[in-house]
């Protein structure tokens, strides 16, 4: 908004300073021609020029030197646009002479002098337009000490300016001075054609074309100025001649000369153009390879941009990319070619026993041209081969293809080179990113197993009069796939449970829960164990993936015959003290794992067996981790310091009983970290 | 760790597990077989001389090809398991599922009479 204002005020200043010159010289040429003495100061004219001609460089500077988002040939365009409407005007008032023909009027010299004074107004509104946009141009790719010879050429035109309205005439030795310092400074500055190497083809015709109209411009108003100078110059010399001012000289060659300058220098330089454009394009392509990392969903969009930066960047015809895994097959990306095509290329390649370059053993980039040309009914002449490389393995090669015989040099083979490492470089990050997430997903889902699995676990268990129960269950970093259970069948009957899915994991827990559902749905219906079992079987036989199986233990523990009834399946002995010999024994019965044969050969593996319990005996069920837990020199648990555990406590409570074998297998292990599941019910009599 | 060792002789491939077999190492128990399976052998010797432990998911290897032989009429004797390994079999109850002996030649007979 104040700009807005500034460049109001500035404007108006300008204009009024411009009328109040023409008003002053038109007056002190009258004054001369009449031989008069003029009621105004002779420097009126001059300084007012000058004040003009400040309002215009405020102006302009806020105009053109502010603005943002103007690029090369939009500047390039304001010139030409200010010149052409100068012109336009000065073209307009020629016309109007032109009608006026040969009256009194057009041949008066005063009336010349206003013609002359707009005449040189515009053109100076033209050269203050140019110089603000050369000044932009100039400062591009500043450094200091640019800045300061610019400020220093910008104050010795001030300074001129001052000078110029001081003293008329440019003889005095001062104003030679001034005009070398600022030719100096000028051609220094002049040398600054930076912003010519950033325009791309059709940006440095379209500037050739804008500069030459600007020439024009500046020689139309050179030419009218100093017409119109000229025929006042005859009658009088009491007037503001613009060739007496060194501001204005001064600033007319700074423009000419850096307008010259940058039309032969972008002229010099359009043949090399389009090697710069291809410096930058590549510069672009292998951006988009390194992003294309962070942003791109999947590795094909690496390999698809891969292809068009590499064909884009050596102006190829065709391209594709064969990418070698162990675990999938070999993928083939085409750019601008079929997948036969290039089958028929390989193939050929192939047959010509050309080693080590598009197979995987390629590991440097080959020139392929001259195999080619004997493929008939190929297209393609040239080839070029690129091994794709990551972590010093090649997963795979990049192939370029050219219409043109012998239509790659060694600077191109250099950039598609540093193409395929920096793709080999994305597609190693790529996947190092994918696996971290992956591995990520993996211990989530993990952890959401094992919650699931815990769930499985009953918080209560069944107890009545004749007997207590304890559990533990502990499962290792992985998810595990023990399970027990009780279950209340009527008054005087409980069920129990302790099983054990073979391998760990996920799939284990959905096993463990698959176990619990048969349970759950056949220990209600009171069958007897080899009937639970028998079905048991037959429901996870299908179910559970070859090579796993459930090892279990059901028992049936009738409080009113004081008799356990058990079938065992394949699982640990169980593991019982009787009380009145003060004796421990496994009850290593006969009894094969769920899930492992069909169940016409089931029936006969299994068998059902029976234990009059007592009060104070003891039956310790427990899984093969209990038995299997390591000590530091690897040796294992075993069979008999389990034993010896339970005869330590066998008094106890069931809960003290549990708690003190389990201290005692940490004990053994010393560690706290028991790598496998391990888990124990202990079952005492009253 | 394991290594697996395969040896032809007399129409006969014998499988020699060196080391132990866990539930990352029963793949390449698995693959063995499979590929004596594949090769048409009707009969199989399992070396368990050098088996220092077998998990439950190696047992469940030996489990997963008990319908797989009864129905190629492939006859598949184990031989020298120590006192671990024979028990973990045991107790899984394929004691009597599978043909177990304690010396090779045993072995060798037994899976020559299982063939006529």
């Amino acid at each position: 908004m104040r700009a807005k204002a500034l460049i109001r005020i500035t404007f108006l200043g300008a204009f009024i300073a411009w009328l109040v010159l023409i008003f002053s010289d038109v007056t002190i040429l009258f004054s001369d021609i009449r031989g008069l003495n003029p009621d105004i100061p002779l420097w009126l004219p001059r300084f007012m020029f000058d004040l003009y001609v400040l309002g215009l460089f405020i102006y302009y500077k806020f105009k053109i030197e502010k603005e943002e988002g103007l690029n090369f040939t939009d500047l390039l365009w304001r010139v030409f646009a200010t010149g052409l409407v100068v012109t336009v005007v000065s073209l307009g008032l020629r016309l109007v002479l032109f009608l006026l023909g040969d009256t009194t009027l057009a041949s008066n010299i005063l009336f010349t002098d206003v013609v002359y004074h707009i005449n040189l107004a515009l053109f100076l509104g033209f050269l203050m337009a140019a110089f603000t946009s050369w000044k932009r141009l100039i400062l591009y790719q500043k450094s200091k000490w640019l800045i300061r010879i610019w400020n220093v050429f910008e104050f010795t035109l001030l300074f001129a300016l001052l000078y110029d309205s001081l003293n008329s005439g440019t003889n005095g030795t001062l104003s030679t001075i001034i005009a070398l310092l600022l030719g100096g400074l000028g051609l220094v500055l002049t040398a600054n054609m930076k912003w010519v190497a950033y325009l791309n083809f059709k940006q440095k015709w379209t500037s050739l074309l804008l500069l030459l109209l600007a020439f024009f411009y500046l020689g139309y108003f050179f030419y009218t100025t100093t017409r119109l100078a000229d025929s006042i110059a005859i009658q009088s010399v009491s007037f503001l001649d613009f060739r007496e001012h060194t501001f204005s000289l001064s600033i007319f060659a700074f423009v000419i000369v850096y307008s010259l300058f940058s039309f032969l220098v972008i002229l010099f330089n359009l043949p090399t153009s389009s090697v710069f454009e291809q410096k930058l394009e590549e510069v672009v392509n292998f951006q988009r390879i390194s992003r294309s990392i962070q942003t791109e969903q999947n590795e094909e969009s690496v390999y698809n941009i891969l292809l068009e930066s590499s064909v884009s960047s050596v102006f190829a015809d065709a391209a594709w990319l064969e990418i070698r895994s162990v675990s999938q097959e070999d993928r083939l990306f085409t750019y601008e070619i079929t997948e036969p095509e290039a089958r028929a290329i390989q193939d050929h390649v192939f047959n010509n026993k050309i080693k080590g370059a598009l197979d995987q053993g390629a590991d440097k980039t080959k020139n392929l041209s001259k195999h080619l040309g004997l493929l008939k009914g190929a297209r393609f002449r040239s080839l070029l081969s690129f091994p794709i490389m990551v972590k010093g393995e090649s997963i795979g090669t990049l192939a370029i293809l050219k219409e043109l015989p012998d239509g790659f040099n060694k600077e191109m083979t250099r950039v598609i080179s540093t193409f395929a490492n920096q793709a080999g470089i994305s597609i190693e990050n790529f996947r190092l990113l994918e696996e971290a997430f992956q591995n990520e997903r993996y211990k989530e889902e993990l952890k959401i197993a094992k919650t699931v699995q815990k769930s499985l676990l009953p918080e209560k268990l069944e107890s009545n009069d004749d007997f207590e129960i304890a559990a533990f269950s502990q499962s290792a970093d992985e998810v595990g796939g023990d399970y027990y259970d009780t279950i209340r069948i009527n008054e005087h009957k409980v069920a129990l449970i302790i099983a054990d899915v073979s391998g760990k994991g996920t799939t284990a827990a959905f096993h463990m829960s698959q176990m619990k559902g048969i349970f759950h749905s056949l220990a209600q219906q009171e069958l007897d164990p080899h009937e639970f079992m028998v079905r048991a079987n037959q429901a996870l036989v299908f179910c559970l993936e070859r090579g796993s199986f459930i090892s279990a233990i059901y028992f049936v523990v009738d409080s009113q015959k004081k008799e356990i009834t058990y079938c065992r399946a394949g699982h640990c002995p169980v593991l019982y003290y009787r009380s009145a010999l003060n004796k421990i024994e496994y009850l290593k019965d006969k009894g094969a794992a769920l899930g492992m044969v069909k169940n016409k050969t089931y029936c006969n593996m299994i068998d059902v067996y029976r234990i009059d319990y007592k009060t104070d005996d003891v039956m310790v069920l427990y899984t093969d981790g209990i038995t299997e837990a390591n000590d530091a020199k690897g040796e294992e648990f075993g069979y008999d310091n389990l034993g010896h555990t339970i005869l330590e406590v066998k008094d106890k409570g069931a809960k003290e009983i549990q708690e003190h074998l389990i201290a005692k297998l940490y004990e053994y292990s010393g560690t706290d970290d028991i790598n496998d599941d391990f888990t124990t019910m202990i079952v005492r009599f009253k | 760790m394991v290594q697996i060792k395969r040896l032809q002789e007399d129409g006969i491939d014998t499988l020699a597990i060196i080391g132990e077999i866990d539930a990352s190492s029963s793949i390449e128990l698995d693959m063995s077989i499979a590929k004596s399976v594949g090769e048409g052998f009707k009969k199989i010797l399992v070396d368990c001389s050098s088996l220092e432990y077998i998990s439950s998911a190696g047992l469940g290897v030996f489990m997963s090809y008990i319908e797989e032989f009864k129905d190629k009429k492939i006859n598949m004797v184990m031989f020298g398991l120590n006192e671990k390994v024979a028990n973990n079999f045991s107790i899984l109850g394929l004691a009597d599922l599978l043909h177990i002996c304690t010396t090779k030649e045993e072995a060798k007979q037994l899976v020559n009479e299982l063939s006529v």
